[in-house]
């Protein structure tokens, strides 16, 4: 539907201010939708073209609730795309679409600049579109029972993708050693312990000692396992190990590829929130306040602002944290209150009143929104002048009330957890280590425990949906009540056995050090 | 509006619809969707319609908010992320729940226990009016007037009277040309039922007893809602006297002292008498007890208000006997004993445990009647 002239001025209008701020953004096509669609598209996480599948018909039914009911409503939709597309929900006032067009500028902004995003597919609404009729093609020749229930499968480890992959190069393809390139040099090492180079040979006892040969030997040991294990390396994109290892037919593997890929497009999403929603609000609130607002409106704008910035007690609201975070930065730097002198500087009342005018404030946010993601924004931003000005707490179930309470204001547990809860969106970080486990062809998952352990009858369920996919036994090596334990399926039924911690299994394979004195 | 979205809605409550008909027995041998009954939709727990992936557990480690407040300061549990509203045992449990309208849980009753649809009592007189906005008039209240229609009307007769000129094209409606929305008023047939619950509160019935009786009327509730339009329940609690009170009362009361059933039949006589005597009432009593009654006098004089008074204007009598360690259980056997097999009105269940809820929901209702 085409935007009704006023709305298309206001975008002129706003898309200027946006400019004149500097922000960097996308074309951006708007679009005003009755609040249906609007839910109908979040359903479809932002995509009216996206495969069919019934979990969305269920966020569906959820949001339309939600809105009846009126706990909640969408005001509008963002698609990481090149152009930009935005919905706005028919039923905003004036000022609300104000508000909205100025934080989609900004949003796509960040879309544009942000790195986490340097690799996602500017064409995702084509690529979309491609990926439903794909699918739609394989309901039609494999049948909508048997394709669906493969898609719920495959969504069952969507989580498990490396989130730091698109910052890094792609493994290349694993191919076997050409003939006599590797094969002479590795069995030569594998005979001979390597001894550092001696001069003098009555020397060689305190250049070589015993204990060192020793370590030597185990290192040799260690890479030799190391060689015969199936990834090298443990590999944190389960979702690829299996599209290029497990026995899938070819529109198996295609749709498996099709959620992988998908799962890659919103990580950065998912990875930025804070950050994402906190630049949207502060550039919505500097361009209304200062440039799009006439007078009458600021009411109306202070009740929609708000009403973004509440907090609960027992939550972080994204919007508020992100936006007092991104304001705190522009004060720190306006004001020169970094570096070696203030960090150094014992006098509180001068630390207060710190301000060397060096108006870098707006400068430093701009490097910000383009460098971090929310956990390197809260690690390295969010310190104890900040938490206690945000008044930030840290809660937790206490067993023998019944009851969630505040049970610290200290800032280090605060922190910890904050960033806890943001590294790897808050997911177990779960690796490959051994796809030819036991020479059986077993998948042996590790998950690196971080003091929480999985939830176990789901944790189940997803191995079954693994062994669908690897049809041979599935294992996950994971802490359970503070034991080490190996968890199995083997298709039939479920194992949990208790191992010690030092049987190697799955342990990460010794630091590759660089030793090439041979 | 179609959309694109219907259907995966469609799909989703497809199967929705499977796994509901899936765990039906345990969820009427648990109890447990009850109490989340709105007035038209019930709103069932379904963990397992949920994508598992691997996820972190109870969440021991906490969480960080903001606000004031003091360490030791409580939080509201819907304040709390994840949480459901209830601060229960398990803190991390978030379980989805999906609503069914009644109607569409009784459907899926309905086909899961093979229950027959119940052919109506009453001549189709009790009849209801509906109208509907279905055709045009040409004369009718100004606010009802059809735009569009009343213009295409002068369109038609300016093209006629070559009064329309394509390049000044002005249409001006006249008297004549005016068009209304007009309705029709069909008359639906209406059936209406009546449930009259009778239970014994007496010592014996302990609190299991009462929640087997409280589960089974749920079941028949719903069922007996989705064959009538209208569906009126009375209850009636009785020991050695019998009162009619609510619904909660019902469920609550406790009372000591002995049982005299007939006060109740007799009670339960009266109210069909004076609510329901038109003929024109589907009535279906339902009476709950553990079996005991004061003497096998009070049992004659029960059989004699089935006999005379009850059956007669009844569509079925149940009466189901919960199992108590107190009970004697005697009384089932003196109905079996006076009716026989004679009386198919009279249905008789023994409802042992919760297992035994299902067979007694299909003992009640799927004869038809």
């Amino acid at each position: 539907m085409a935007l009704p002239l006023y709305l298309r001025e206001l975008q002129q209008e706003i898309e200027s201010y946006a400019r004149e701020f500097g922000l960097d953004f996308f074309d951006i096509i708007f679009e005003v939708l009755p609040y249906q669609a609007i839910n109908m598209i979040a359903a479809y996480g932002g995509f009216p073209t996206r495969y069919p599948h019934w979990r969305f018909g269920m966020e569906y039914e959820q949001l339309s609730k939600t809105h009846t009911y009126g706990l909640g409503k969408i005001y509008e939709m963002v698609i990481n795309n090149d152009p930009c597309y935005a919905y706005l929900q028919e039923g905003n006032s004036l000022v609300d679409q104000k508000i909205v067009m100025a934080h989609v500028h900004a949003h796509c902004d960040f879309f544009k600049n942000n790195v986490w995003f340097k690799d996602t597919n500017r064409k995702m609404m084509n690529e979309m579109a491609n990926h439903a009729t794909r699918i739609r093609r394989y309901m039609t020749r494999h049948g909508v029972d048997r394709v669906e229930g493969f898609i719920d499968t495959c969504l069952s480890l969507e989580n498990l993708i490396d989130l730091h992959a698109p910052m890094i190069r792609r493994r290349p393809a694993q191919r076997p050693p050409a003939r006599g390139e590797n094969a002479g040099s590795n069995q030569r090492r594998g005979r001979e312990v390597p001894r550092l180079p001696v001069q003098r040979r009555y020397l060689d006892p305190y250049i070589n000692p015993a204990e060192f040969i020793e370590k030597q030997k185990q290192k040799l040991a260690e890479q030799r396992r190391q060689a015969r294990r199936f990834p090298a390396q443990p590999e944190r994109d389960v979702l690829l190990c299996l599209m290029e290892h497990a026995p899938l037919n070819r529109w198996q593997r295609d749709v498996l590829g099709i959620i992988r890929e998908e799962a890659y497009y919103f990580a950065p999403q998912g990875q930025t929130k804070i950050m994402n929603e906190g630049w949207a609000s502060y550039w919505h609130s500097t361009i209304c306040t200062q440039r799009a607002l006439d007078d009458s409106e600021i009411i109306d704008f202070a009740d929609h602002h708000s009403g973004t910035m509440g907090t609960q007690p027992g939550r972080v609201n994204p919007y508020k944290l992100g936006i007092e975070l991104y304001r705190y930065i522009e004060d720190k730097y306006n004001r020169g209150r970094f570096g070696k002198d203030y960090e150094e500087c014992q006098d509180l009342d001068k630390k207060r009143r710190w301000d060397k005018k060096l108006g870098l404030g707006r400068e430093k946010i701009f490097e910000v929104r383009r460098l971090h993601n929310d956990v390197t924004f809260v690690d390295e931003f969010l310190d104890e002048e900040f938490a206690l000005q945000q008044k930030l707490f840290g809660y937790r179930f206490n067993k023998s009330t019944g009851n969630w309470e505040i049970d610290t204001r200290a800032f280090k547990e605060i922190k910890k957890r904050l960033l806890f809860s943001l590294t790897n969106f808050g997911q177990p970080l779960i690796e490959v280590v051994d796809m030819n486990h036991a020479n059986r062809g077993e998948l042996l998952l590790v998950h690196r425990h971080e003091g929480v352990d999985l939830k176990l009858d789901w944790a189940r369920s997803t191995m079954e949906a693994l062994y669908r996919l690897w049809s041979r036994p599935v294992m996950v090596r994971t802490i359970v009540g503070e034991k080490h334990t190996l968890l199995r399926y083997d298709g039939q039924d479920h194992t949990a056995e208790t191992v010690s911690a030092a049987d190697g299994l799955g342990d990460p394979p010794a630091e590759d050090e660089n030793d090439d004195q041979d | 509006m179609a959309q694109k979205i219907d259907s995966d809605h469609s799909r989703f409550r497809q199967i929705v619809r499977g796994k509901i008909k899936d765990n039906l027995r345990r969820f009427i041998t648990k109890g447990e969707i009850l109490g989340k009954k709105g007035k038209d939709v019930v709103a069932i727990p379904l963990p397992q319609i949920q994508i598992p992936r691997f996820q972190y557990g109870h969440k021991d480690t906490g969480g960080v908010g903001q606000g004031e407040g003091e360490v030791g300061t409580v939080l509201q549990p819907g304040d709390v992320e994840g949480e459901a509203g209830q601060a229960g045992s398990d803190p991390s449990e978030h379980v989805l729940e999906v609503e069914v309208t009644i109607e569409e849980l009784a459907q899926i009753l309905g086909e899961e226990l093979e229950l027959p649809r119940i052919e109506p009592r009453g001549k189709h007189r009790l009849e209801s009016e509906k109208t509907r906005y279905t055709g045009i008039h040409r004369v009718g209240p100004e606010s009802l007037r059809h735009f569009k229609r009343t213009f295409k009307a002068a369109l038609k007769r300016q093209i006629a009277s070559g009064l329309y000129d394509p390049n000044n094209p002005v249409v001006i409606p006249i008297r004549e040309d005016r068009r209304y929305r007009s309705w029709k008023v069909s008359w639906l047939p209406e059936s209406n039922a009546a449930i009259i619950y009778m239970m014994d509160v007496s010592g014996s019935m302990g609190d299991e007893q009462k929640e087997l009786v409280r589960i089974e009327s749920f079941w028949l509730d719903t069922w007996l809602q989705s064959q009538y339009q209208g569906l009126e329940v009375r209850y009636i609690t009785h020991d050695a006297a019998a009162r009619e009170v609510d619904r909660h009362t019902f469920f609550h009361t406790r009372e000591s002292g002995g049982t005299m059933i007939s006060s109740a039949y007799q009670l339960c006589a009266e109210i069909i008498a004076n609510d329901y005597g038109s003929g024109e009432w589907n009535i279906y009593p339902f009476h709950f007890s553990d079996g005991d009654n004061w003497s096998s006098d009070d049992t004659k004089t029960c059989i004699e208000l089935l006999r005379t008074k009850i059956l007669p204007a009844s569509n079925q009598f149940g009466y189901g006997q919960v199992e108590s360690p107190y009970g004697s259980g005697q009384f089932i056997k003196d109905l079996r004993e006076a009716f026989g097999d004679q009386e198919e009105k009279l249905v008789l269940s023994e409802i042992a445990d919760h297992e035994a809820i299902v067979q007694s929901i299909r003992d009640f209702l799927g004869k038809g009647r």
